[in-house]
């Protein structure tokens, strides 16, 4: 069949739009997207299975593989998982069906969401759709990559310690990290659950603000979760003035921020001065050194706890063994690739007796600090903003071979993730054609400034973020 | 170097992996670097800093212990490589 809409350029808002006045169906709205999957996926592998029909009754979502759908295969791009179809739907995939979405599809991840650039995935890597010889960042480089070449209206992804912002980053979309605690983590893949959150991913701000409506709030099923303290406001402002913007010296010091990515960020924040903001340098002075080596503790750590589950016994792949022992060291052997191995070994290691106290114990301290360095940066600030990204994409196989390389991608995403801290990123500017991000940083519960400011950056800076190579 | 060969392999087994040789031998010069790195926490004196346990300054929450719906037996079962019965079914523990 024909397409009936040019998903291309198609906004979640307009989109709805399209339907509510009948100029077109759920169906045929769904059908439209997977003839742009069919056409351009084959290149960008952003999907790891579709959805032929679903009985939605607004818009289509693409749902990160990590969060459970009944009946359809959820593998958290892992071998371990390749054949398990969840019995349960896990409360934001419940919380999309009862607000009409259907769902599109499941996109690919790096292994249980460990990586930054999908890589990762048992499956084979996503592509950027800027340059297919380019990866689309990661975890979440599926979701980002789909949104950004039109074969999604939006989606949701997790973030550890970057899997949301830094491929919105590298693929030139807007992606939110919420505050820990306001999106129910129930039926998600765990990782590492300090720190896991669930967000949205569209093309521009209000969309995103739209979808964290859709899937915030407090759920039963997850404990850590809390009712946000305001509603989301679909942001309208197209002034900052009076708003103050942090900019933390520490991190503009690193030497891994691209020439390109900081004549971008610097550009968008004197525009931000031109809306009315106020830019000041501020201080975070451990976090960039010591945000990187503490995460990779706390996170390997709950990752060796939480993958502990998978043991060939209840679901998921088992491997051959003439004892219970022997089956589950080979199921796990056989199951996991390379960074998940590496990162339950990391974590049984920091956590074992007599390493305890000097690796994981240390890593939970100088967490205290951090959240408190930004909590001392908010008495002055609003909101703080960094480049999301050290770099532009970079080319498939650059980094796979270097774990420590892989890792420093999400530098400066991190610092706020320990921090449990919300953070929104908005494209701003190109850089060797590439898209280049900006992290607004906001404190607990502070989404809707996040949204107003990113809203109004975005209405002023006015680019077109649909892939040159695709218009 | 940060961690040796024995304690790789003391570690794989409490992390019930078991490794092909080619695998002990990469995680530890892999594992030997990423601790390296990490071990810069070791540089700063915290000790009267608590450990973070949860970012939000949460108060507990209370649910009414009322009797919720449960998965039926044959979706809990649907999943899994072995079954007897109503049971995971696995190899002998020895």
């Amino acid at each position: 069949m024909t397409a009936v809409v040019d998903t291309l350029r198609l906004t979640a808002e307009d989109a709805i739009a399209l339907v509510e006045r009948g100029e077109v169906s759920p169906a045929e709205l769904h059908a439209a997207y997977l003839g742009a999957i069919g056409e351009h996926d084959g290149e960008l592998h952003a999907f790891l299975r579709t959805v032929e029909h679903d009985d939605g009754t607004s818009i289509p979502i693409a749902l990160k593989d990590v969060i459970s759908t009944r009946g359809i295969a959820t593998t958290a791009g892992s071998r371990m998982l390749e054949h398990y179809v969840p019995v349960f739907d896990a409360t934001v995939t419940r919380r999309c069906r009862d607000a009409g979405l259907s769902i599109l599809g499941k996109t690919n991840t790096d292994e249980f969401a460990m990586g930054s650039s999908t890589e990762n995935s048992a499956f084979g890597p996503s592509r950027n759709p800027w340059d297919p010889e380019r990866v689309p960042g990661g975890s979440g480089g599926g979701t980002a990559a789909a949104v950004s070449a039109g074969l999604a209206p939006w989606g949701l992804g997790s973030d550890t310690g970057g899997s949301i912002k830094q491929p919105s980053a590298l693929c030139g979309n807007v992606g939110l990290r919420p505050t820990y605690g306001t999106v129910s983590r129930y039926g998600i893949v765990a990782f590492a659950s300090s720190l896991d959150q669930v967000g949205p991913v569209a093309k521009n701000v209000r969309d995103v603000a739209l979808l964290y409506r859709i899937v915030s709030g407090r759920d039963p099923a997850d404990s850590t979760t809390v009712e946000l303290p305001e509603t989301v406001v679909l942001p309208v402002a197209e002034r900052l003035d009076g708003l103050r913007i942090g900019v933390p010296r520490q991190a503009m010091a690193l030497e891994a921020i691209e020439p390109g990515v900081r004549a971008s960020f610097d550009a968008a924040l004197a525009l931000a001065e031109e809306l009315g903001a106020e830019v000041d340098e501020c201080e975070l002075p451990l976090s960039f050194d010591y945000g990187m080596p503490c995460y990779y503790l706390i996170a390997p750590a709950e990752a060796s706890s939480n993958l502990a589950r998978y043991d060939g016994v209840r679901y998921g792949l088992r491997g051959e063994g003439e004892t219970y022992r022997a089956m589950v060291e080979r199921t796990r052997d056989d199951g996991f690739g390379d960074e998940p191995k590496r990162r339950i070994m990391l974590g049984t290691y920091a956590l074992s007796a007599g390493y305890y106290d000097a690796y994981y114990g240390q890593a939970q301290r100088v967490r205290t600090l951090l959240v408190r360095e930004h909590a001392a940066a908010f008495e002055r600030f609003d909101m703080l903003a960094t480049p999301t990204s050290p770099t532009v994409a970079f080319p498939v196989g650059d980094k796979a071979a270097d774990p420590l390389a892989m890792y420093a991608c999400d530098l400066l995403t991190i610092p706020s993730c320990l921090a449990g801290l919300p953070g929104l990123n908005v494209p701003c500017g190109l850089s060797e054609g590439l898209p280049v991000g900006l992290q607004l940083i906001g404190p607990q519960f502070g989404e809707n400034a996040l949204f107003r400011a990113g809203h109004a950056l975005e209405q002023a800076l006015a680019l077109d973020l649909v892939p040159e190579r695709l218009r | 170097m940060a961690i040796t060969r024995d304690e790789v392999l003391k570690v794989a087994r409490l992390a019930r992996l078991e490794l092909a040789d080619d695998e002990v031998a990469r995680l530890t010069d892999e594992l030997g670097a990423i601790l390296d790195a990490v071990s810069k926490v070791s540089e700063l004196d915290l000790s009267d800093v608590p450990p973070t346990s949860h970012p939000l300054d949460l108060v507990n929450a209370w649910d009414e212990d009322e009797p919720h719906e449960s998965l039926a037996l044959e979706d809990v079962l649907r999943n899994a490589p072995a079954t007897e019965g109503n049971l995971f079914r696995v190899p002998p523990t020895a």
